[in-house]
């Protein structure tokens, strides 16, 4: 069957001029408090280094659990995001605390190996517990045109998947503009992506405002032909609350209310907790915080 | 428009249009206008209006914090003779800057003479502390006599973030007073200026801009003393908070909030004229004591 292909063209600098003014939003007091909350709902926790342990996933796990117990009424984060070697660790420190567990898959961050591999690292990631899957497309095929290969890829993973949620990672640092994103999105949303996600961390850029837009745009219109709903999850780079707090208002007016849930929308992110966790007690004392009395990890 | 002649066209520089400076804040090697929108009127010693000055807010103090702890590191890492390398560079490009400072001075009142010699006395103080740079270190840490068989070293280390507020009595050396002390110790600085003598402490700035200091190292800002008080001495990310020519109960005050995040705090009352003091570098150090062990020598029959 031949791929349809359908995405709006992309106007690169009414794009840029959007997402200028969303930097412009003020947000103080209560509105500010509600915000920095949800933002710290909808993280990711992620540590995906080669030299991650046990250890530091116990670490980062029970960081999960207790961003700052010094400050009642917090919540936790969405997911913990680890390697699949490391999801048993992560679902023993995690127990029942309702944080979940995304698993990187499919030969991350490069995707460059066959789908025999791409599967077993998938099923590897549920079999020890993982409630969610990130996979990474196939960037190389992708550009070379070869779209139905990519569709077919997304398709067998989901399928592997069953009922867990699939998150489609682009890559789009490597994709070149923002029309291979409308386009990348559009096919992994076809493919039956349950999230799209702009980045793997490991390529600069990594996440931005502007292509963040544009997915979330090719969200909506999908949600206008078929009435479902695709997550968005923007990852890397993502490390102050000011920019989160400027990601939820373009979350908010691209989408609507219905996606301001961690159900829709999250954060990839490692340093970004501790900001949010600094201005959320900085908001409640008055006083300006130091790293010095957040955990790291 | 009658053409004018070449030989009567005049340079633009001309008295007929002047060009004004906008003094505005140093935060992390950059001079940006205050957050806050807000000024204050300076005017000369005659009360003729010199320069709109930016009034700072708590949101520029923070700004600057965040600077300072991200230069802080990599500064107290440097060597120190760089350090000291860098601080001799302050003083080369003050010097050349004579009529520029000596000029401001006499605007806010010095006369010749009194504006020459702070000027001088300021050149004198920059290379004063450029040569305790890598120096300190030596004179102040120590071996500890110990009974067991270790080596025991005492050494010095930045306490980290300076908060600092210059004297207003001079109006140079009191703020190189504040700025070149903790910075030769490997501390990072936010400094309020002189609320009497804003311009010199902008144009000071410039010479920190050109001198190899990295950004975020000193941060200067202009304002009211009474508005940044507390922020001064509340933010948890600062480690030291010097205040020159302090009142009493604003001291006190300080001291209060400090207390919070165990803040050393420094009350200091300037003399003039400005004169070095090592101390001003050693009070902003840390002691550490390491225990290395050693063979057991002497009595003990054996050797390293």
């Amino acid at each position: 069957m031949e791929l349809k292909l359908r995405h709006k063209p992309i106007d690169q600098v009414g794009i840029e001029e959007r997402c200028a003014r969303f930097k412009t939003r003020s947000i103080k007091t209560d509105a500010k408090m509600q915000g920095l909350k949800m933002a710290l709902s909808m993280i990711d926790l992620t540590t995906l280094e080669g030299k991650d342990t046990a250890g530091k996933v116990r670490q980062m796990c029970y960081k999960a659990m207790h961003l700052h117990d010094e400050l009642p009424g917090l919540p936790t984060v969405a997911a913990v995001c680890v390697y699949p070697e490391m999801v048993a660790s992560a679902r023993k420190y995690l127990g029942s605390s309702g944080v979940k567990i995304a698993s990187v898959a499919t030969a991350f961050p490069s995707g460059q190996t066959n789908l025999d591999i791409k599967l077993a690292d998938t099923k590897q990631a549920i079999d020890a517990g993982a409630d969610e899957i990130d996979m990474v497309i196939s960037r190389g095929k992708f550009l070379q045109g070869d779209y139905n290969f990519v569709f077919d890829e997304i398709s067998s993973i989901k399928e592997a998947c069953g009922n867990k949620r699939l998150k489609v990672i682009l890559e789009t640092g490597e994709l070149g503009d923002l029309e291979n994103v409308a386009l990348a999105s559009r096919l992994a949303i076809d493919a039956g992506a349950d999230f799209i996600k702009t980045s793997t961390g490991k390529i600069q850029p990594a996440a931005t405002m502007e292509v963040t837009l544009v997915m979330l745009e090719v969200i909506r219109d999908y949600y206008f032909e078929t009435g479902k709903m695709v997550g968005m999850k923007p990852a890397g780079g993502i490390s102050n609350s000011k920019l989160a707090l400027h990601y939820l208002i373009m979350l908010k007016e691209t989408l609507g209310d219905a996606w301001l849930t961690n159900e829709w929308f999250r954060f990839g992110a490692s340093s970004l907790a501790n900001d949010l966790l600094k201005q959320l007690v900085k908001q409640t004392t008055g006083v300006y915080q130091s790293g010095n009395y957040f955990a790291l990890d | 428009m009658a053409t004018k002649k070449s030989s009567e066209k005049k340079s633009v520089q001309s008295a007929d249009l002047p060009i004004n400076k906008t003094y505005k804040l140093f935060i992390n090697g950059a001079f940006p206008r205050t957050e806050s929108g807000r000024y204050f009127q300076l005017d000369d010693a005659d009360g003729n209006f010199m320069a709109n000055i930016c009034l700072s807010s708590r949101k520029d103090f923070r700004n600057s914090v965040v600077a300072a702890r991200s230069a802080q590191q990599s500064w107290q890492d440097r060597a120190a003779f760089n350090k000291s390398q860098i601080v001799y560079r302050i003083a080369e490009m003050l010097d050349q800057k004579r009529d520029l400072f000596v000029n401001e001075m006499i605007q806010m009142g010095y006369s010749k003479s009194a504006s020459d010699k702070e000027f001088t006395a300021a050149v004198d103080l920059v290379v004063y502390y450029a040569g305790w740079c890598d120096k300190y270190m030596q004179v102040f840490s120590n071996v500890n006599p110990v009974a067991s068989s270790h080596f025991n070293f005492s050494v010095p280390e930045p306490t980290g973030i300076v908060a600092t507020m210059a004297s207003e009595k001079t109006a140079l050396t009191g703020i190189i007073q504040a700025i070149i002390p903790p910075i030769c110790g490997g501390n990072t600085v936010v400094v309020l200026s002189a609320e009497k003598y804003p311009a010199t402490a902008i144009s000071f700035a410039e010479v920190l801009a050109t001198s190899d200091v990295p950004a975020g190292v000193v941060n200067i800002l202009t304002g009211k003393r009474a508005e940044l008080y507390s922020h001064f001495a509340s933010h948890m990310d600062v480690n030291a908070v010097v205040i020159w020519d302090a009142e009493k109960a604003d001291a006190k005050n300080v001291g209060a909030l400090a207390a919070d995040s165990v803040k050393r705090t420094h009350f200091y009352e300037s003399k003039t004229p400005v004169v070095g003091n090592p101390d001003l570098i050693m009070n902003l150090q840390e002691t550490k004591t390491t225990w290395h062990p050693i063979q057991n020598i002497s009595g003990s029959k054996s050797g390293y």
